[in-house]
């Protein structure tokens, strides 16, 4: 765009101030100061001055060695993740096999996808809330529907139980989020060259053949595209937990968006412990975001400066050869 | 011949029977808690306590007395969501756009370096920045007002990323020239020539920023503790308090009433909210 005259790359640097004052401000400033209170013995409502711990990663030590309630964290994110992301993959995958199969041509698709994505787009925490309500006990209407159907005989106390309550949220998670990994992966698929498909229906290959010879190959990309920021995502799960059973019973539900939360503002005011937490939440996903970053970099453009590094090479030697 | 192609319709239709009967269940999944909800607002607790019911029955209007006669205020709660997810998409979509164009027109130095750096922070989780963000809010004595949740939407990195990929897709460098010798400033040029351009990305994105700020509890349930300035999702917290502790009719009431504007805009805009998923880079 540059022109004799009039240069206008000023308007570049004025049109991204807004984001870049805006960022400064909200984002990096309160991140960098989150990083130093970690360091620090900042707690308590009343402000006052703060110092600099005479050992500064104690915080950080502390959450790491000493404190069950942080680990048990970390340990049931990690579990309630992989409890919903296994089966949503799986159903997902089974869903866009059906929906994109050419010969089966399922019917009433836009509608099936319209019911499937629903739950996604609904407040999390009035999801929790009403699971709450419907898990209730004796009587709750999940509980009135297994003894109609004949699963159970008397009433499950689901909420008491550490096991089921866990189940419950990863359930919540998996119903929510299975709908969208879905249309994401029915597009990926949209985007495979048709060409491989008639390829394959030429040679003869039926449906699994086609699926996960052609399918599954082809949507690798996108598959760990999911698989990161859906654990990006996890690793932030907070309105389910905490408005479903306040990470209760017994902390089983307790991850560690959760426990910074209840360390910071639910009355014990443990800032800095709540703030190096968060700096280990950062850094996790800060790897995942890097690895993504990574997956995602425009290969075209590496692969044509590659290219064009080579020709310049070999434009040189050539000139030297003269 | 005949034989083995007949068969192969008969495989085909069982897998067909299959396929319907497991969409028709995952659908009945995602209405039935909904559905439940719905009608469980409209039965007194004895009804509800008494068994599972797919039947409205008639205690809507004592329900929503209930409801209404204690803390639970959804109108409140209503508006201050709508106030917060409107300026705060507003500023979204638009300093975005501004970005984006500011990535793709202009040659100014740092540009590489600029987007990349959008593309690493794309990922920050909320809660890494929280604790600093609640104590420097505090210091401002911005704790209780709209202004925190509002502003920081204006530095959207993933918009930018989405609106950036659209422009290079649609918008010719030759409209802004033509735009130029005419005599237009440039930000008239932005406002008047590109936004309209836009306008189809810019739709997606805003259903989506707003989606995720109407829905959003963890900033505002830091930042709120005045009453009267709840937002919807931190109001449903207050139903599964105690004071509604056997009103479990008017605690599916006032659930019902903070999804129904949901349900509405969900079902009058699904084929743009799916559309707009397809397109990527929407997930949270």
């Amino acid at each position: 765009m540059r022109r004799k005259g009039v240069s206008y790359s000023k308007f570049g640097y004025i049109f991204s101030f807004p984001f870049i004052l805006a960022f400064l401000v909200f984002s990096l400033y309160p991140v960098l100061y989150t990083a130093v209170i970690g360091f620090t013995d900042m707690k308590g409502v009343i402000p006052k001055p703060i110092h600099i711990l005479d050992h500064p990663f104690q915080n950080f030590k502390d959450l790491i060695f000493d404190n069950v309630s942080f680990r048990t964290s970390l340990s049931n994110t990690a579990l309630i993740w992989i409890a919903n992301f296994i089966p949503q993959i799986v159903l997902a995958l089974l869903l866009t096999a059906w929906f994109t199969n050419r010969r089966i041509k399922v019917r009433g698709q836009g509608a099936f996808k319209v019911l499937l994505y629903m739950p996604n787009i609904i407040t999390a925490s009035t999801i929790a809330v009403l699971f709450n309500s419907l898990f209730s006990y004796p009587m709750g209407p999940v509980n009135s529907l297994f003894e109609m159907l004949g699963f159970t005989h008397s009433p499950v106390n689901f909420l008491q139980d550490k096991t089921t309550a866990q189940g419950i949220v990863a359930f919540i998670q998996f119903w929510m989020w299975y709908g969208n990994t879905m249309i994401i992966l029915i597009a990926g698929v949209m985007g495979i060259n048709p060409a491989l498909f008639e390829a394959a229906a030429i040679d003869g290959a039926n449906g699994f053949q086609t699926f996960f010879r052609i399918t599954l190959p082809s949507l690798k990309t996108i598959m760990l595209y999911t698989l990161i920021t859906s654990t990006i995502g996890g690793l932030q799960l907070f309105d389910i937990p905490q408005l479903f059973l306040y990470g209760g019973p017994d902390d089983a539900t307790l991850t560690t968006s959760v426990f910074i939360y209840g360390q910071a503002f639910k009355g014990s005011y443990m800032f800095n412990r709540a703030a190096a937490a968060s700096m280990i939440m950062f850094v996790m996903a800060a790897i995942l975001s890097g690895l993504l970053f990574y997956l995602m970099r425009d290969r075209d453009a590496a692969r044509l400066k590659k290219a064009q590094m080579k020709i310049d090479k070999a434009a040189q030697a050539t000139a030297r050869g003269i | 011949m005949a034989k083995i192609q007949k068969d192969a319709t008969v495989s085909l239709n069982i897998n067909k029977t299959i396929i319907y009967i497991v969409c028709i269940a995952l659908s009945l999944l995602s209405i039935l808690p909904f559905w439940i909800m719905f009608v469980n607002a409209t039965r007194s607790t004895p009804e509800i306590q008494s068994g599972l019911s797919l039947l409205p029955s008639t205690h809507m209007m004592t329900n929503l007395d209930v409801l209404l006669s204690k803390s639970f205020d959804p109108l409140k709660g209503f508006f201050n969501s709508l106030i917060i997810s409107g300026f705060s998409t507003l500023c979204a979509v638009y300093f975005s756009s501004l970005t984006a164009y500011a990535l793709v027109v202009y040659n100014w130095r740092g540009r590489q370096a600029f987007f990349t750096f959008i593309m690493l922070v794309m990922m920050i989780p909320a809660q890494a920045s929280a604790i600093g963000f609640y104590k420097f809010m505090y210091q401002l004595h911005w704790t209780n007002s709209f202004l925190p949740l509002i502003l920081p939407a204006i530095a959207a990195p993933a918009i930018v990323f989405f609106m950036r990929q659209y422009l290079l897709a649609t918008l010719s460098i030759e409209m802004v020239e033509a735009s130029r010798i005419d005599g237009a400033g440039e930000i008239y040029t932005f406002n008047r020539i590109v936004m309209p351009i836009m306008i189809p990305a810019i739709a997606t994105q805003a259903i989506f920023a707003f989606v995720a700020n109407w829905n959003n509890l963890f900033m505002p349930l830091i930042l709120l503790t005045e009453k009267d300035k709840y937002t919807l999702p931190i109001m449903v917290s207050l139903l599964k308090g105690d004071i509604y502790k056997t009103e479990f009719g008017s605690i599916y009431m006032g659930l019902s009433l903070t999804v129904l504007p949901l349900f509405v805009i969900y079902f009058l805009l699904s084929r743009y909210i799916i559309a707009g998923v397809a397109l990527g880079g929407v997930k949270e």
